[in-house]
C-alpha cells in the first residue's frame, strides 16, 4: 500500500487532536486504522462531531460515508455529546435477572431520562451495556468509570446523587 | 540463550519467595477491583510495617467473585505449607490479617476452601489465576510459563506440533466445537507466506466474563498459546481482538505483549530462532456480531463488523485475504499445558467426544458466583447444586450458551456437560455462562429479554435477521403482556424455522434458540399467557404444572 504523507490540518488547534494524529501516525495512517482512531477521538473528546468525522475521513483517505458507517454501527461510538456524568446500566444476562430494569425504571422516574438520554441540564447521562463482565456482582452499573456491584434501585440514586453533588461544589 | 535465562529467572523468583514466610495475595481483577480490593493491596502494603518475611502482591481471579475481595494467605513456617483465604475483606482489616501471620487465622474473615466450590474443579486454563502477579512475566515463566514455546521452537517441528493437537483432541472453546487440530491443518496446508493467527476476545455473550479473567489473571499464558500456533500454522503477525468493555484486560494485555517482546519470546527472532511473531491489540467497540469469524476479521480491516457467506472459510480467506487461524481466549489458553504436559495427558480428561476441561462462568441466581473450570462431562447438578451451592428443588432452569444457547430444565440437570449432550437438550456450550434462574424468573421474559438482544445487535445485512428477529420481539412481547392469540404462538413458531433456516450467520441462525428452548421445555409458561391458551378453549388461569414433551 503506497502511503503519501498528506498532512492535513486539525480543524482547531485544540491540544486533542495531537493525539488524534499520533494515532493515525502510529498507524501510518492506514485506512484499516479507521476504528482505532475513532476510538481515539471518541476518548479525548467524549464524542464524534461532524468536524472530527470529516477530519479522520480526509486523513484516512476513506469516504465520508464510511466513515459514518462505522460510526453508527458500533455502539460505543457516539455523535451526540454526553453529560457531565455517565452512568452505565449493565443489562446483560445476570444483571438482568438480578434486578437491572428496575435499576433503568428508577432513574427514570427520579431524573427523567431514558437510556442514551441526557438530562436536560447536561449534569447526567445514562447509556446501557451489554456486560461489563462482573456478573458476580449483578446487577451492576458503571458511574463515571467505576463500576459499583450489588445495587438497589436506591443504593443508585444515592450514589448518583453523590457525584453530581460532589460536582457541582 | 533463552534456555539460561529462563533458568536465571526461575532461581530468582524461587530465592525471593523463600525469603519471606508469608505471601499475601490479594485479587485485583475486574470483580474483586470493584468491590475496592485495590485499597486492601495499599492497606496490607502498608499494614506490614517491621514485619519483614511477609510479601504483599496483586493476583489475578481467585474464582469465588461474589466474596470479593478476596485475599489468600500462604505460609510455609509450619511443617506443611499451608493456605488460609478470607473473603470480603476491607481495608481496615489489613492490620488484623498482619497481625494473624503465624498464628489463628482471622476467625471473622476466614473462607472455608475445604467445600466443593474448590475441590471439585480441575484447573488447567486458570491454573496461574490468583496464583501469579499478572503483570510480572517473571512469575509466569517460574510458573512453567513460554517453556513450551521454547521447546516447541528448538526441537518440534510445526506438523509435530499440530500432530500433538490433533491428539489432545481439543475443540474449540468459543462454543461452536470445531476440533482445533484440524483447523490448524487447514491453515497450515495453505501456501504462505503473510497468514495471520487471530485471538478472538470478543466476549459479547452477556453473563459471560471467563475470557475477561483469563486475560487479566494470566495474559501471558494466551501470548505463549498464540505464538505456538502461529509457529504450527505459519503466521508472524497475531492480532487480539478484545472488547472494548474490558479496560483491564487491554491493559494487562498491553504490559504482557511488551514484556514479552523485551524479553524476546515474542517479535522478531523468537527465542534466538528464525521465527518472528508480533503481536497486535484491536480494540472492539461494541458489537455483539463481532464474534463472529469473518465480522470480526472485517473489524479489524476497519470496517463495519458484517459477516460474509461462508465458505471460503477464514482458513483460506481471512484477514486482508490471507489465510488466517481464528481461535478463542480459551483455547489458545489450553494450548500451553497440552504442549508442555502432552497431548496424551490431556486426551485422558473428559469425555470420549470432548476432551479437557471446560471454564464456565455462574451467575444469577446462585450462591456461589464466580468463575470455575471442571472437566468436561460433569453433570449439571455437580456444577449447580454441588459447586454453585443451589439448594436443590431452588433451581428453575439453567441458561447456557448466551442468546445463542437455550434454558435447560431442572429435571434434565443429570445431563453431563459436553458439546453433544447440550446440543441434544436444544442448547449449546457456548462459550462458558451459566446463568441460573429461580422460580421468579418468567420464561417467556428471558425469551423475549434475549431476542431483544438479537434484534438491537442484529447487523442489518440479511433480511430474516434484521426484519424476523423484530417480528419475533414483538409477538413475544405481545405475549408477556397477555395480549396474544394461538395463532400469535404459531406465528412464532413458524418465524423460529425460517429465521433459522435462512440466515447468514450464527447471529440469526441461532437468534431462535433461546424460544425454541423455552417453548420445548415450559410451553406451559406461553400457553398460560395466551388469550385462548387452555386446551378447552377458554381463558386460561389454572398452571399446568408439568412441563409438556418436547414439540414435534
Amino acid at each position: 500500500m503506497v502511503s503519501t504523507t498528506r498532512k492535513l490540518e486539525p480543524p482547531s488547534d485544540d491540544k486533542r487532536w495531537n493525539i488524534v494524529v499520533g494515532t493515525m501516525r502510529r498507524n501510518g495512517f492506514a485506512r484499516h486504522a479507521l476504528i482505532e482512531t475513532l476510538h481515539t477521538v471518541q476518548e479525548s473528546f467524549g464524542f464524534l462531531d461532524e468536524e472530527a468525522l470529516n477530519f479522520v475521513a480526509q486523513s484516512l483517505r476513506v469516504p465520508l460515508s464510511q466513515v459514518y458507517g462505522v460510526s453508527t454501527f458500533y455502539h460505543r461510538f457516539s455523535l451526540k455529546p454526553a453529560g457531565k456524568h455517565t452512568c452505565v446500566a449493565c443489562t446483560g444476562t445476570a444483571c438482568y435477572i438480578k434486578g437491572a430494569p428496575q435499576l433503568l425504571a428508577a432513574i427514570a422516574e427520579k431524573h427523567n431520562i431514558n437510556p442514551n438520554e441526557t438530562t436536560a441540564d447536561g449534569s447526567l447521562s445514562l447509556l446501557t451495556a451489554r456486560c461489563v463482565g462482573s456478573c458476580g456482582l449483578g446487577p451492576v452499573a458503571v458511574v463515571d468509570g467505576a463500576v459499583v456491584g450489588k445495587l438497589t434501585p436506591d443504593d443508585l440514586l444515592a450514589r448518583l446523587q453523590e457525584v453530581m453533588d460532589h460536582h457541582d461544589d | 540463550m533463552m534456555i539460561e535465562k529462563f533458568a536465571a529467572i526461575t532461581a530468582e523468583e524461587r530465592q525471593a519467595e523463600n525469603e519471606h514466610d508469608h505471601t499475601i495475595k490479594v485479587c485485583v481483577a475486574a470483580g474483586c477491583l470493584s468491590s475496592q480490593s485495590n485499597e486492601v493491596l495499599t492497606a496490607l502494603k502498608n499494614g506490614l510495617g517491621e514485619h519483614r518475611g511477609c510479601h504483599v502482591k496483586g493476583v489475578g481471579c481467585m474464582g469465588l467473585c461474589s466474596q470479593g475481595p478476596l485475599v489468600a494467605v500462604a505460609t510455609k513456617t509450619n511443617a506443611t505449607p499451608q493456605t488460609v483465604m478470607y473473603q470480603n475483606v476491607k481495608a481496615e482489616d489489613a492490620t488484623e490479617i498482619v497481625q494473624a501471620l503465624g498464628k489463628e487465622p482471622v476467625a471473622r474473615l476466614a473462607l472455608n476452601t475445604d467445600v466443593p466450590f474448590f475441590q471439585r474443579q480441575t484447573k488447567i486454563v486458570l491454573e496461574n489465576c490468583g496464583a501469579i502477579d499478572p503483570e510480572r512475566i517473571e512469575e509466569y515463566i517460574a510458573a512453567g510459563g513460554y517453556q513450551g514455546l521454547l521447546t516447541t521452537l528448538t526441537e518440534s517441528s510445526p506438523s509435530e506440533v499440530i500432530d500433538e493437537i490433533v491428539r489432545s483432541g481439543l475443540r474449540g472453546r468459543g462454543g461452536g466445537g470445531y476440533p482445533t487440530g484440524l483447523k490448524w491443518t487447514t491453515v497450515a496446508k495453505m501456501d504462505g507466506p503473510g497468514k495471520y493467527v487471530i485471538c478472538n476476545a470478543d466476549e459479547g455473550d452477556p453473563g459471560a466474563f471467563m475470557d475477561r479473567s483469563v486475560l487479566e489473571s494470566d495474559p501471558h499464558r494466551v501470548l505463549e498459546g498464540m505464538a505456538i500456533a502461529g509457529y504450527a500454522v505459519g503466521a508472524s503477525e497475531g492480532y487480539i481482538y478484545v472488547r472494548g468493555e474490558y479496560p483491564l484486560a487491554v491493559e494487562r494485555l498491553k504490559i504482557a505483549i511488551r514484556q514479552a517482546n523485551r524479553l524476546g519470546v515474542l517479535g522478531s527472532k523468537v527465542c534466538g530462532t528464525t521465527f518472528d511473531f508480533n503481536v497486535h491489540i484491536r480494540l472492539g467497540a461494541g458489537a455483539f456480531v463481532c464474534g463472529e469469524e469473518t465480522a470480526l476479521i472485517a473489524s479489524i480491516e476497519g470496517k463495519r463488523g458484517t459477516p460474509r457467506p461462508r465458505p471460503p472459510y477464514p482458513a483460506e480467506h481471512g484477514l486482508w485475504g490471507k489465510p488466517t487461524l481464528i481461535n478463542n481466549v480459551e483455547t489458545f489458553a489450553n494450548v500451553p499445558a497440552i504442549i508442555r504436559k502432552g497431548g496424551a495427558w490431556y486426551a485422558t480428561i473428559g469425555t470420549a467426544k470432548s476432551k479437557g476441561t471446560k471454564v464456565f462462568a455462574l451467575a444469577g441466581s446462585i450462591q456461589n458466583t464466580g468463575l470455575i473450570e471442571v472437566p468436561m462431562g460433569m453433570s449439571l447438578s455437580e456444577i449447580i447444586h454441588e459447586i454453585g451451592g443451589v439448594p436443590i428443588g431452588k433451581c428453575k432452569a439453567v441458561q447456557t450458551g448466551g442468546p445463542s444457547g437455550g434454558c435447560i430444565p431442572a429435571a434434565y440437570f443429570d445431563t453431563p456437560v459436553d458439546y453433544e449432550s447440550l446440543k441434544a437438550l436444544g442448547s449449546i456450550m457456548g462459550s462458558g455462562g451459566m446463568i441460573i434462574m429461580d422460580e421468579s424468573s418468567s420464561m417467556v421474559d428471558v425469551a423475549r429479554y434475549f431476542m431483544e438482544f438479537c434484534m438491537s445487535e442484529s447487523c442489518g445485512k440479511c433480511v430474516t435477521c434484521r426484519v424476523g428477529t423484530v417480528h419475533m420481539y414483538n409477538l413475544l412481547d405481545k405475549i408477556y403482556q397477555g395480549k396474544a392469540w394461538r395463532r400469535d404462538l404459531n406465528t412464532l413458531e413458524k418465524l423460529c424455522d425460517l429465521v433459522m433456516n435462512t440466515s447468514l450467520c450464527g447471529l440469526g441462525q441461532t437468534a431462535p434458540n433461546p424460544v425454541l428452548s423455552t417453548l420445548r421445555y415450559f410451553r406451559h409458561e406461553y400457553l398460560n399467557k395466551l388469550l385462548d391458551g387452555a386446551e378447552d378453549g377458554r381463558m386460561a388461569t389454572a398452571a399446568t404444572t408439568q412441563p409438556l414433551e418436547a414439540r414435534p
